[in-house]
């Protein structure tokens, strides 16, 4: 290596990772038996709790269908943490490989030399 | 903090959308003129970051779970009109792609996260640094304290949004059409959850970067001196 890292590059490799320790937010979340965010249940989970569905939500609520739901691919709800954990994981990385390039590419439309 | 679509009702998510998108494109105004291109990496790096520190889901035991933002630290390097851009675009990818907080919910969410925490942080921070040495401990205090607020701030914000919905929007029958908790409910429970653990992680994750900044490269530590 003929020149060490910029401080700058040492971060992007801090957030490499973050990226690969992120499935602790789920991990850690089921072990300790803990729910949804407040006020961030589903539809289904809030109508348990209320023994009735708010009727303004039932539309607002199906507006749209995220390809990666909660940061998991569609369907591996029914496989276990081990295969969570992976959708979790390229998740963070998906994330922040398009969240990097939409603002490299702001940057370089909007902001001078 | 990411409040899905449903919950809001329409009496409340447009005049937020209505605020949030001059607002974004005054902020783009101020950014041309603090920042240069040679930025833009780090401004990638900071949406990137706010976006995966945001997965980290604390959980309190048999309860709920939440998460820092990311928002203060971003702000405090490199000003609050940049960290507006770089938390909503977070927010905006994390709608989309992971259904994560909801399209209605959008202009709520960055009116709450991508402005009010980096504007309460950026300038709590400027408040307690004061002018201390760039190096000085008073500085990554600084950045704790204004975690800490800038989290609370938009948590409480929150609260109440979630909180009024009741009184603007019930069926006939008295049910709500939306959220469904009183504000007696909904501000103290998203008021304390804040204010005794995600408030402190939002404060941990600036200090913590405030200190190696402080040792690794001070500079990155100046970017920022305010609008021109």
């Amino acid at each position: 290596m003929k020149k060490s890292l910029s401080t700058v590059q040492k971060m992007w490799l801090g957030l490499g990772a973050l990226a690969l320790a992120s499935p602790v937010g789920i991990i850690l979340p089921a072990q300790l038996k803990a729910g949804s965010a407040w006020g961030e249940w589903s539809p289904g989970e809030l109508e348990q709790r209320l023994g009735f569905l708010p009727q303004g939500m039932k539309k607002l609520a199906e507006l749209w269908q995220a390809p990666l739901p909660d940061y998991a691919f569609k369907g591996w709800d029914i496989l276990g943490l081990n295969m969570q954990s992976l959708g979790y994981l390229a998740s963070a990385l998906i994330g922040i490989t398009v969240i990097a390039a939409l603002m490299l590419l702001l940057g370089k439309i909007g902001l001078k030399d | 903090m990411h409040i899905p679509d449903g919950y809001l009702s329409p009496q409340t998510y447009l005049p937020f959308y209505a605020f949030i998108i001059p607002y974004l494109a005054l902020a783009s105004k101020k950014v041309k003129r603090s920042l240069r291109s040679r930025h833009a990496p780090l401004m990638a790096l900071g949406a990137a970051f706010s976006f995966v520190i945001m997965m980290f889901n604390i959980p309190i035991p048999g309860g709920t779970t939440g998460h820092a933002v990311g928002g203060v630290i971003v702000a405090i390097l490199l000003g609050p009109w940049a960290a507006s851009i770089a938390v909503s675009v977070a927010l905006i990818v994390q709608a989309l792609l992971f259904g994560d907080g909801g399209i209605t919910a959008l202009g709520a969410n960055c009116f709450n996260m991508a402005v009010v925490i980096p504007f309460v942080g950026y300038y709590s921070y400027k408040l307690f640094a004061g002018s201390s040495e760039i190096t000085a401990p008073r500085r990554w205090m600084a950045g704790a304290v204004a975690g800490y607020l800038g989290i609370n701030a938009a948590a409480l914000l929150a609260g109440i949004e979630f909180g009024i919905q009741p009184l603007i929007a019930s069926a006939p029958d008295g049910r709500p059409l939306y959220a469904p908790y009183s504000l007696a409910v909904a501000l103290p429970a998203m008021a304390l959850e804040h204010l005794l653990l995600f408030g402190l992680i939002e404060a941990l994750v600036t200090a913590l970067v405030i200190r190696y900044l402080q040792k690794a490269d001070r500079e990155l530590l100046t970017i920022y001196g305010g609008d021109r």
